[in-house]
């Protein structure tokens, strides 16, 4: 399989992918057997652009990002494929060397602020350690006037003061910018992360995206937004790979997805949120049942047992693993769908049952 | 931070108080009569009652009370005429026993108990903390296995057993130790180790089977943290991931945990006082509370109080330390 072609391409942007993913397979072993939290994903992103990775928990979101920071332990998981970021691949390299690229070229901001940050050091002080492991030789006050520097840039008020106080004396929203302020204090090219606003107040969450998209803009980095909430990708993604049990169900920009979706997983994902211009009394359509456990993941299209289309065609739903194709029939460069169903029956369902639900733009 | 200091001291005395008037009630219940004890078999009523008021015991218990108390502030007088004899602050009294000063007393014993302690306390912490760190870095593996094995015979023996044991290997059968008689440090370092060192590995043994599974317990916990993966994400070398990181956070329990069992050992450490034929604080006071002693068993019950409670603000204190949320709430 190859990398789906970036809308990076149609954009015109001249320069490689930042990052590309290719065929990548994680797998943990357990007791209970082998787990393929990811199998066979690729992808890629540009420098200057926004992935969005939905799915549902368990879908492999995080396990993949994980893996392309190297934090997954090498004792227990198994990889396979291409990790490759700046022309080098990381699947395979030395942990050393690995760990030299965490937080200088690529760097991770976490889904609970509180939890991610440790309860005994100063904000400054945690700033200051991911500064000072990358610049070796910066003075202590050097790396506390980049702190400073930082935090004052991801709007926090009174960086000064701020910058010696304990993340419990941060309200959420602040903390969560502390912890970008962090993630960006070396100027990395490649920035994941991971459910950022889950943990947060709905009018903070706002704010924080807006604050990524300035500060994208500014340092140009390549972008990785994960997340099951379709509203965010909708404020910030260029680009949408749905997941689903650990392969890539559908892929394409933000308004293919979006607009006009082609895997009944997506169609699932669209109907499960309120629509600001549907029906105010019709009542969300959640997607039956529960993601497949990843130990036995369901034969064929892994989504068939929850499928509310699958066989429809007689098709080989529950035999074979759906390829990862190109639409045909419409010219839309870049979107590829894992599905069963032929197009024309699946542009058909979407008209008449979906469309009428949808994310605002 | 002056304020938790001061805060902590205040609730120490009360407690203090409290222990002291308790001991002192529970001793007076008691149907015993000191005073005879005191004189010896042979006296007469008018002598045992001659004793009774040279101690004073035939005032009303809270007059009792007030003048222990004032021994201890300002000192007191015994007796009258002939018999009288001044005893400075801080005075606990006078043993019924050997009418040798309580102070006296402690300060024969307590250095023992004091060397005992300490230096098994930095044995087993050191040797307990480290093996459960280790273990829970290499969880699952051989060491880890072995390591909490041995330490399960640690917890599992007794003091009486494996002191008795290393007697018998090292004093007569190796013959490298001379039979623990305690020196002070201060007179001969190298006579003092060699008397210590056997009763640190006993008590060391023992405890560090605790140390190593709580530590170990918590290295796991914090290693899979939140936190512990920012810091692996910032690219912080392993190294300081788990020093810094790690067990930073770990150590709060760990810390609880020793301060209390500092504090109850330096009360008194009985059974390995008494293999190894030290005469510690521990001993004393069980010998004292078997002859109704009062005055030493007043002290002894005090003094272990107050290493309680030290050892308790000591730890509140290093709390404060570790984890500034702590600082705020106090």
């Amino acid at each position: 399989m190859s990398a789906p072609a970036t809308s990076a391409a149609r954009d015109g942007v001249a320069t490689g992918p930042y990052l590309q993913v290719k065929d990548l397979r994680v797998q943990f072993s357990t007791e209970d057997g082998v787990v393929k939290a990811v199998d066979g994903v690729s992808f890629s992103v540009t420098r200057g652009r926004t992935l969005g990775i939905v799915g549902e928990s368990g879908s492999g979101k995080s396990v993949t990002s994980m893996a392309i920071l190297g934090l997954h332990n090498p004792k227990r998981t198994r990889m396979s494929g291409e990790i490759i970021v700046n022309g080098r691949n990381l699947v395979g390299m030395d942990d050393e060397e690995i760990r030299k690229l965490r937080g200088r070229e690529m760097a991770m901001i976490f889904q609970d602020p509180l939890s991610a940050l440790h309860p005994f050091y100063s904000i400054g002080r945690q700033i200051i350690e991911a500064y000072r492991i990358h610049h070796p030789g910066t003075s202590k006050s050097d790396g506390r006037k980049r702190a400073i520097e930082m935090l004052d840039r991801v709007g926090i008020p009174q960086a000064t003061r701020r910058v010696d106080q304990y993340p419990h004396e941060f309200s959420g929203g602040m903390r969560q910018r502390a912890m970008i302020a962090m993630s960006l204090v070396n100027d990395p090219h490649l920035l994941i992360a991971d459910e950022p606003t889950t943990a947060l107040d709905v009018t903070v969450q706002a704010q924080i995206l807006d604050l990524l998209e300035d500060l994208q803009r500014e340092f140009n980095s390549a972008v990785i937004i994960i997340t099951h909430d379709l509203g965010v990708v909708s404020a910030v993604a260029d680009d949408v790979l749905v997941m689903y049990a650990g392969r890539v169900a559908e892929f394409g920009s933000r308004e293919q997805v979006l607009r006009g979706p082609q895997h009944p997983y997506a169609w699932g994902l669209l109907s499960s949120v309120p629509s600001l211009h549907g029906d105010a009394d019709a009542d969300l359509v959640p997607i039956k049942g529960n993601p497949p456990s990843l130990i036995n993941v369901p034969s064929g299209c892994a989504f068939h047992p929850r499928c509310r289309y699958a066989m429809l065609n007689g098709g080989p739903c529950d035999i074979e693993v759906p390829q990862l194709l190109p639409l045909l029939t419409r010219d839309e460069p870049g979107h590829t769908v894992a599905c069963h169903l032929p197009e024309r029956q699946r542009r058909a369902i979407y008209e008449q049952d979906i469309a009428s639900v949808g994310v605002a733009l | 931070m002056l304020r938790f200091v001061i805060q902590r001291s205040l609730r120490a005395i009360v407690t203090l108080v409290a222990i002291s008037l308790v001991t002192f009630a529970l001793f007076f219940i008691l149907p015993a009569n000191p005073a005879q004890t005191m004189c010896g078999r042979n006296c007469d009523a008018k002598q045992v009652h001659q004793t009774l008021v040279n101690l004073g015991l035939d005032q009303p218990i809270t007059t009792q009370y007030t003048s222990f108390v004032k021994g201890i502030f300002v000192g007191r007088d015994y007796g009258s005429g002939a018999f009288q004899r001044h005893c400075e602050a801080p005075c606990l009294g006078y043993s019924y026993r050997s009418n040798e000063k309580v102070t006296d007393i402690l300060a024969r014993t307590l250095p023992v108990t004091i060397s005992v302690v300490t230096g098994a306390a930095i044995l087993w912490i050191i040797f307990g903390v480290g093996l459960g760190m280790l273990s829970a870095l290499r969880r699952g593996s051989l060491f880890d296995k072995a390591s909490i094995g041995v330490a399960l015979v640690g917890a599992s023996m007794q003091v009486y057993f494996f002191g008795l044991l290393l007697l018998m290997i090292f004093v007569y059968g190796l013959k490298v130790l001379p039979y623990p008689q305690y020196v002070s440090l201060w007179v001969d370092p190298l006579g003092w180790l060699k008397a210590m060192i056997l009763p640190w590995i006993t008590l060391a043994f023992l405890n560090s089977a605790l140390y190593a599974r709580l530590s170990r317990a918590q290295m796991l916990e914090t290693l899979s943290e939140d936190f512990v993966r920012t810091a692996r994400a910032k690219g912080v070398p392993r190294r300081s991931v788990y020093l810094r990181h790690a067990l930073r956070a770990a150590i709060n329990p760990i810390v609880t945990v020793a301060g209390l069992d500092i504090g109850a050992a330096l009360a008194g450490t009985v059974i390995t006082e008494t293999v190894f034929s030290l005469t510690g604080l521990g001993k004393t006071a069980v010998t004292a509370a078997t002859q109704l002693n009062l005055p030493v068993v007043l002290a002894t019950v005090l003094l272990a109080a107050v290493f309680i409670v030290v050892a308790n603000v000591i730890v509140d204190g290093l709390y404060a330390v570790i984890d500034p949320r702590v600082r705020l709430g106090a």
